[in-house]
């Protein structure tokens, strides 16, 4: 049987994004149909590391990201759990004299952007985080950062906007969006058609094609983050660390296992899918067992990795369309979506309702990349290789 | 020819025996990996120090069968190359990583034959995390390697032929078996009068383990409902319900299981095609009468791709191998294949019937109480995984797996999987294999975050064809 929609916002794709943006809408008493391929949050929204990091951002995510950060202890009011949240800290660690000096600039530059970031030097990171291996240098933290559980939240996001009334369509890949009249015609699935007054693409790392659909390509390329989880052990970790200049981050949850990120996975034929590598995750094993010693005979008991879009200036889109009022775009995240994509998914809101929102996006807008479409021309059948407009999210 | 790795065979049970046999045979030098510390798998598994017992003692009926195995493996030395306690904890295109020695390393291999047996099928029922209860496969290594027994006293409890084998060698060993209790209906086992024709031994001496345990005085309880072992820090008693009597044992180890599950965590890494198989009630790859897998050059033999029986899996490890023999262009008997195909086929219509002599408790998800630990890992209840389902709207179990951390603990879903979809699905009201399977993840078992990648080592060639 063939069902049909009309709604004011139609969202594509159900990650921490279109679902944080499907509640707000909903909170200010918008139609909305939230639409994924699979289930909401089973991609990189659902998958990803569990950082909720302020430090370390670019300064121009910084205004939307604290926006986020004031969200983040309100989740039980919101979604009705706390997801895990857990206001740890972040301690990004220093490896060299370099590295030290990359931190102690950065925190300069951030200085009044509220971050209250504290320099720690070797002495005090012994006094303080002796679990932390002696040749580490230096750190930089920031007490008001944490962690939380992304399999939590992203489906917890998905289900209150459920709950408040959103129309939330699972394995419902959209097959066809086009503009018409004052609004959008899509189809979906095997037999569901909507119209809506406003689009959001938050398909993650599908959403290229939709932009391209609507003659934005842009230069979406797929990133697939490695991760490792071990058994629990004793609890060690009091704060979220990552490293300066990469290599290793990790947390570790209440329940004692220790969740370590670093390296790169690989696609699997089906490109949705990815898979750690063998020497991937042995370097991130090792890695942690040199900077935690007490880790050392901890088991790793799981790996997995996510399908993630990363944009070449790792900034975000985040924006009204250049070219088709009405469509908004949100993705390209890079790896560090989770703590803002609740702050994206009201300004999101704020957008459809107002036309604009008081947080500073304008960094985030399509146009950046809009010379590739003047060199690439624009709309249809000038794709490098032919695209259907059967995108999928 | 330009040499090409040599295959791998994972696996030293009866098919990765066998298979390894018909490599040989076929000019090939496998590469053989198992996680025992000497051939056999499970059910030919040797005892681990030489403590007088003879073959006819650890494996009676099957002594025969034990010993040409052993005999049959010993005679590939210096033939292949045989890693025991290894673990191959990842595989893809054509590498694997194994775990030898507290080091790892990377292996090429061409080939790729999936011998890697099974494991008890257990279905949480209160009290199964006491210690002293132990599945009837663990009971059963206990006996045959350590030659030691779960208890003094001991109930066994669930379904599958194994119930009755298992509790005949601890009777024959010398410990007191204080029942059987069988959770199929006692008219179930009709069907093995189905069997009867197609394989009258394996009927005969079932039906002989019966008698001689009844002979003993072994109570025998059929249809037996409400299973929960009971006891204050370690298992003490069982108690269960017959319609409408409750009846309670003392006991002081209990071996419990309800038939067997296949291990396809490494067929999932390979990237084999999966099916639900509704005599095994599970989720098994792709195989074509052969044992060939959806992948080109993966090979499935045993009862790691579907419940079939130690002899099935002797003829399906060697008819596996002469699929490889076939498809790297090397010859094979043509003859030999077809009879182990038609072997295969008869014993596949024995394991119909023997599946309908002991029938999947069907009732047991709606049953489990919510306080009951469905995930021992990760201590996850029956109730979480209710709630969880019904909260986030949930009918799939890797989104299951997602909000209720069901199945990702140490055993990765090995031995909760299987209960997890059974109570999802009794929840939600969706057949069993709607709600899908757990996918795979490696380490296929955990490995310590130090271990060392080792250059592959002199001793672990490349294959001279």
């Amino acid at each position: 049987m063939s069902r049909h929609l009309d709604v004011d916002v139609a969202i594509i794709g159900g990650g921490l994004v279109g679902s944080s943006a499907a509640l707000a809408l909903r909170n200010m008493g918008l139609s909305v149909a939230l639409l994924d391929k699979g289930f909401c949050g089973a991609q990189a929204s659902g998958v990803n590391y569990g950082g909720v990091r302020r430090q370390g951002r670019p300064l121009e995510q910084l205004p939307l990201s604290q926006r986020a950060h004031a969200i983040w202890p309100r989740l039980r009011e919101l979604i009705g759990i706390d997801g895990e949240f857990l206001r740890s800290g972040h301690l990004k660690l220093a490896r060299s004299e370099e590295d030290m000096a990359s931190l102690e600039a950065y925190a300069a530059a951030v200085a009044d952007q509220g971050l209250d970031l504290e320099l720690i030097g070797h002495n005090g990171l012994r006094e303080r985080f002796p679990w932390i291996d002696g040749s580490i240098l230096g750190a930089s933290l920031c007490a008001g950062d944490g962690h939380a559980n992304p399999r939590l939240v992203s489906a917890a996001f998905a289900s209150a906007a459920r709950r408040a009334g959103a129309h939330v369509l699972e394995n419902t890949p959209v097959t066809g969006v086009m503009r018409l009249g004052e609004g959008f015609v899509l189809e979906a699935g095997e037999d569901v058609s909507l119209k809506a007054r406003f689009v959001i693409n938050s398909a993650g790392a599908w959403a290229d094609r939709f932009a391209a659909d609507f003659g934005e390509p842009v230069p979406l390329t797929r990133i697939y983050p490695s991760m490792i989880v071990t058994e629990p052990v004793e609890l060690v970790m009091s704060v979220n660390i990552g490293m300066e200049g990469g290599g290793i981050y990790a947390r570790q949850v209440e329940r004692g296992n220790c969740v370590v990120g670093g390296e790169r996975a690989l696609p699997l034929d089906d490109p949705d899918f990815s898979r750690p590598r063998g020497d991937g995750v042995l370097a991130i094993m090792n890695r942690t067992a040199e900077v935690f010693p007490k880790l050392r005979h901890a088991q790793a008991i799981r790996f997995w990795s996510g399908t993630e879009a990363a944009m070449p200036d790792k900034n975000p889109v985040i924006g009204f369309s250049d070219t088709t009022p009405g469509l908004i775009h949100a993705f390209g995240f890079t790896g560090a979506g989770f703590q803002i994509a609740p702050g994206v998914g009201e300004v999101l809101a704020e957008l459809v309702r107002d036309g604009r929102t008081a947080t500073p996006i304008e960094a985030f807008s399509i146009s950046r990349f809009s010379h590739d479409r003047i060199r690439h021309g624009s709309g249809a059948g000038t794709h490098p290789e032919p695209q259907p407009r059967g995108a999928s999210t | 020819m330009s040499a090409r790795p040599q295959p791998l065979v994972v696996g030293a049970g009866p098919a990765g025996i066998r298979a390894a046999e018909a490599l040989v045979a076929g000019g090939l030098r496998p590469l053989v990996v198992d996680e025992a510390p000497a051939c056999g798998g499970q059910i030919y598994r040797q005892r681990l120090v030489d403590d007088g017992r003879s073959t006819k003692d650890l494996y009676g009926s099957e002594a025969g069968k034990a010993e040409r195995l052993h005999a049959a493996f010993g005679a590939l030395e210096g033939k292949i190359d045989y890693r025991p306690q290894a673990l191959l904890w990842n595989l893809r295109d054509g590498v694997a990583d194994i775990v030898v020695a507290g080091a790892t390393r990377r292996v090429a291999y061409d080939g790729l034959v999936l011998a890697t047996g099974a494991t008890d099928r257990v279905l949480p029922v209160p009290g199964w995390t006491l210690p002293g209860v132990f599945t009837l496969g663990g009971s059963q290594v206990a006996l045959k390697a350590q030659g030691c027994a779960i208890g003094s006293c001991v109930v066994f409890a669930g379904s599958g032929p194994l119930l009755y084998l298992v509790a005949w060698q601890y009777m024959k060993a010398g410990v007191e078996v204080a029942a059987v209790l069988d959770a199929a209906p006692a008219i179930a086992k009709l069907n093995l009068l189905r069997a009867l024709p197609l394989d009258p031994g394996i009927v005969l001496r079932g039906t002989r383990f019966v008698a001689e345990l009844r002979l003993r005085g072994v109570a025998i309880r059929t249809g037996i409902e409400d299973l929960r072992f009971e006891g204050e820090g370690r298992v003490s008693g069982v108690a269960w319900r017959e319609g409408s009597r409750e009846l309670r044992l003392d006991c002081d180890g209990v071996g419990y299981g309800l038939a067997l599950r296949s291990e396809t965590q490494l067929a999932d890494l390979a990237g084999c095609d999966f099916r639900f198989d509704q005599r095994d009630r599970a989720w098994l790859p792709v195989r074509d009468t052969a044992g060939r897998a959806s992948v080109p050059g993966v090979y499935l033999a045993g009862d790691g791709a579907g419940i079939a029986g130690a002899d099935a899996a002797e003829c399906a490890g060697e008819r596996a191998a002469l699929a490889l023999l076939e498809d790297r262009g090397l010859a094979f008997d043509k003859v030999r294949a077809a009879k182990l195909e038609a072997a295969l086929a008869r014993i596949g219509r024995l394991r119909d019937a023997l599946e309908a002599a002991f029938p999947f408790p069907a009732h047991w998800a709606a049953g489990i109480d919510n306080a009951t630990t469905l995930c021992r890992c990760e201590e996850i209840t029956a109730g979480t995984v209710r709630e969880a389902a019904s909260r986030f709207d949930i009918g799939e179990i890797n989104r299951l797996k997602a909000v209720s951390r069901i199945g990702m603990g140490r055993c990765q879903g090995r031995m909760c999987a299987a209960a997890s979809a059974e109570v999802l699905a009794d929840a939600t009201g969706k057949p069993i294999e709607v709600v899908g399977r757990l996918r795979a993840q490696a380490p296929v078992k955990p490995i310590p975050l130090a271990l060392q990648l080792t250059a592959e080592p002199a001793e672990l060639p490349e294959a001279a064809e």
